[in-house]
């Protein structure tokens, strides 16, 4: 081989990295979410999104969500890392594109222009569960949740409606049916 | 109502209850409260260091030698900040130590008050856990909870980070319930199964081979008896890492001497040859690898070890045991036992040719050198040393460099807990200061840090600690005036441009064992070391020996980076023809 590898190298068979959402049950103390995130930066694993929130206040659960890819050696080690971390209590794994499983994430945006620009931006949301939240003669803003993909769609195409200003949430995920991960 | 005790009571009470009896630290504004309790203690013994550092390594060293956790008592701000080297080491090594730190009172965190820091932010990614205490009413939890988290599964260290004031507040304590001592063995997630499985592979195998590290000796030394009874059992050779030298008898035919970069040429051939590769508590270091891709091309792979996240890290395996090694290692022996499968006999035949080429490797004599009469070569002197040694009960600690990995070769070890060295950070200073632990938690035995001039410069100001509480460690240098490994690699790697690999201006280690009030030798001819070993052995305190040797000696046989396992460096004669290029120039 020309260029050798060596000690420090990791495989030169590369393995195809896949998107995944890992949920997170952990106690909810202070420093949880850095420990969490310190072990991500730490070990070199990426955060596409993170969302994060206390769910059950009388365990004093919280639960965090977070998107990353790689492959499945990293996803596993993720896993494992995470596990060993004391404050967890468990960790669930889905593939992005598994059929059992919800994503949804949150975009707010706001519209500032004519009405007859704003009512073509509501109707552009219509398909992603709008809701307006505030309303004014030159602007709105216009709750959706959908996928990642949506968004980043509708945060294009709002533009020519006069869009000001995006504010959005990381991927929430549930399974579908009665099962619950354990 | 029960009695009230200060934080600083508790504080004790934990650690009285936790059977601790000696803490390593350095007092300071944010733990004066606990240090004014020290007194009402009698059971725990204070061991007053000269920097944190030095606490953290000696801590490391008792742990390790002891086999029961190291605590640390340091400061706010630059006492914490200091102890973070040897926290990072123990993560690395896995050896349990519990840090207690004081820090800034709590109405004060957070204002930049003086010797204030993000303890537990700036210790989070080099312990198992940590905590800030934030209650007193959580302290005693929290103290026992770190006992726990230090010990159980693989081990680690953890930091208690206790405001001032928590140290002064008072709250009633209770002995904790005493909990069956676990061990890691709720861990254990193997079957039977996978025991019969790894038996018929066992069976099945015409070049087997063990690969045991560091988890046999954190389990215990009842994990060396169980596998020296199942390499007996089975009649397989057996290599191991740095971090396992002692849990296999190193004089033992069976034992094919330390594997990895610096290891023998019949070790490093046997991983690459071999068709089953059991690895014992061991991690797949890059230093143990080498090249990944052709890492034992040819074996199926097995891995025993007691963290999940072990498995499959570095090298995927077909047959993974998470659990504590003895566990695994006697439920392997008793299915043998109870299946009448003697290994050793059925076996022979199907390995005795496995056998005669590790022979024929062997043959190559990897850890030979060129003697000298005029200089004293560093390999001789670990070998002299360990002929003059080898009948007493001797523990070895070092420092991190070419010493180390001569050191590593040349003496053997016969007994777990017997070797006390930095493997994963490679931290040069470990030795000195680890001797001491070693000392206080044996202090009958003999303790030797074989070191480097380089390295233990670097916690140097620790004799004074020796020769505060009498601790006859003997420190051997091998004094090369170089940073010795520094200087290989930029041999190997940088057309010998020596960059600030030398030392000029080292003290005389003479006067400076003199000035700290132990004795100073000095040898540098082969023809007086024997004699000049013997008196350091005789003399009842501590010693600085200075034993000059061949500065241009350098650590053979290697694995030179980018390369895998059959393709070592023998000596110096052969570097030319297997210089290193490319990519491997840039790796560690």
């Amino acid at each position: 081989m020309a260029n050798p590898k060596s000690a420090y190298s990791v495989s030169t068979k590369k393995e195809k990295s896949d998107k995944h959402i890992i949920v997170v049950w952990v106690d909810n103390e202070a420093g949880v979410l850095a420990r969490v995130v310190g072990l991500f930066s730490g070990r070199g694993y990426n955060i596409e999104s993170l969302a994060v929130a206390e769910v059950d206040a009388k365990k004093n659960i919280s639960r965090i969500t977070i998107v990353t890819t790689g492959t499945p050696q990293v996803i596993d080690q993720i896993k494992l890392q995470l596990r060993k971390l004391v404050p967890v209590h468990k960790v669930a794994d889905f593939k992005r594109n598994d059929k059992s499983v919800i994503f949804k994430e949150m975009a707010l945006f706001k519209v500032v222009g004519n009405s007859n620009k704003i009512k073509k931006a509501i109707n552009a949301c219509k398909k992603y569960n709008a809701v307006i939240l505030d309303k004014t003669k030159k602007s709105n803003v216009i709750q959706i949740t959908a996928l990642r993909r949506e968004i980043d769609k509708m945060s294009k195409n709002l533009k020519k409606f006069g869009l000001v200003s995006v504010s959005r949430t990381g991927a929430v995920a549930m399974t579908r049916g009665d099962k619950v991960f354990n | 109502m029960s009695k009230l005790y200060s934080g600083a009571e508790v504080v004790f009470k934990c650690l009285e209850d936790q059977d601790v009896e000696f803490i390593f630290g350095y007092p300071g504004g944010a733990v004066l409260p606990i240090y004014d309790e020290l007194k009402n203690h009698s059971s725990i013994k204070h061991i007053l260091v000269r920097h944190e550092q030095g606490a953290g390594h000696a801590a490391e060293g008792y742990a390790r030698s002891s086999g029961k956790p190291g605590v640390v008592l340091v400061t706010s701000g630059p006492g914490a900040t200091n102890v973070v080297t040897a926290l990072t080491d123990a993560y690395m090594d896995s050896v349990p130590l519990v840090c207690i730190s004081g820090q800034v009172p709590t109405h004060l965190i957070g204002t930049d008050a003086f010797q204030e820091c993000d303890t537990t932010g700036i210790t989070r990614p080099c312990t198992k856990h940590n905590w800030l205490v934030k209650d007193i009413k959580d302290l005693s939890k929290i103290i026992h909870e770190a006992f726990k988290v230090a010990t159980t599964g693989r081990p680690g260290p953890v930091l208690v980070d206790i405001p001032k004031d928590i140290q002064f507040a008072k709250i009633s304590y209770s002995k904790p319930k005493i909990q069956k001592k676990l061990n890691g063995k709720s861990l254990n997630i193997f079957s039977q199964k996978d025991i019969d499985y790894l038996i018929d592979l066992m069976n099945k195998s015409k070049k087997p081979i063990f690969y045991s590290g560091g988890g046999v000796i954190n389990s215990g030394p009842e994990a060396s008896e169980s596998l020296r009874e199942l390499v007996q059992l089975t009649g397989f050779p057996i290599t191991s890492t740095l971090q396992g030298l002692g849990a296999y008898p190193g004089d033992d035919n069976q034992f094919l001497g330390m594997l990895g970069m610096h290891g023998t040429y019949e070790a490093n051939n046997a991983m690459h040859d071999c068709d089953l590769l059991i690895n014992i508590g061991a991690r797949f270091d890059d230093r143990i690898t080498g090249k990944i891709d052709e890492f034992s091309p040819n074996s199926k792979k097995v891995h025993i070890d007691i963290d999940p996240s072990s498995i499959n890290k570095i090298i995927k395996v077909d047959l993974a045991l998470v659990g504590d090694v003895n566990d695994v290692l006697k439920g392997i022996i008793k299915t043998l036992k109870s299946k009448k499968i003697n290994l050793n006999k059925s076996n022979k035949q199907k390995i005795s040719k496995w056998w005669e080429q590790i022979q024929k490797w062997r043959t190559k004599n990897s850890l030979n050198f060129k003697n000298s009469d005029e200089n004293i070569k560093p390999q001789h002197a670990v070998q002299r040393l360990y002929e003059l040694t080898k009948d007493k009960d001797t523990f070895i600690t070092t420092e991190v460099g070419q010493h180390q990995m001569w050191a590593a070769q040349h003496y053997k070890f016969n007994k777990p807990n017997r070797w006390m060295t930095s493997g994963g950070l490679g931290t040069m200073g470990y030795g000195l200061p680890a001797a001491v632990g070693v000392q206080i938690a044996h202090p009958k035995k003999l303790v030797i840090d074989i070191a480097g001039e380089a390295s233990v410069l670097m916690t140097m100001q620790e004799m004074s600690t020796a020769v505060q509480y009498n601790l006859p460690i003997k420190i051997f240098i091998l004094n090369n005036q170089y940073m010795g490994m520094v200087r290989q690699w930029q041999e190997l790697l940088h057309e010998k441009n020596y960059s600030e690999s030398y030392s000029e201006a080292l003290p005389d280690f003479i006067k400076l064992a003199e000035a700290y009030g132990c004795k100073g030798i000095m040898a540098d001819k082969p023809s007086e070391l024997e004699e000049k070993i013997k008196e350091m052995l005789q003399f009842d305190g501590p010693v600085i020996f200075d034993c000059r040797v061949d500065p241009n000696e350098n650590c053979f046989p290697m694995i030179p980076s980018g390369k895998p396992h059959n393709q070592m460096i023998l000596g110096p004669s052969e570097k030319e023809e297997n210089k290193i290029t490319g990519k491997g120039k840039a790796l560690v």
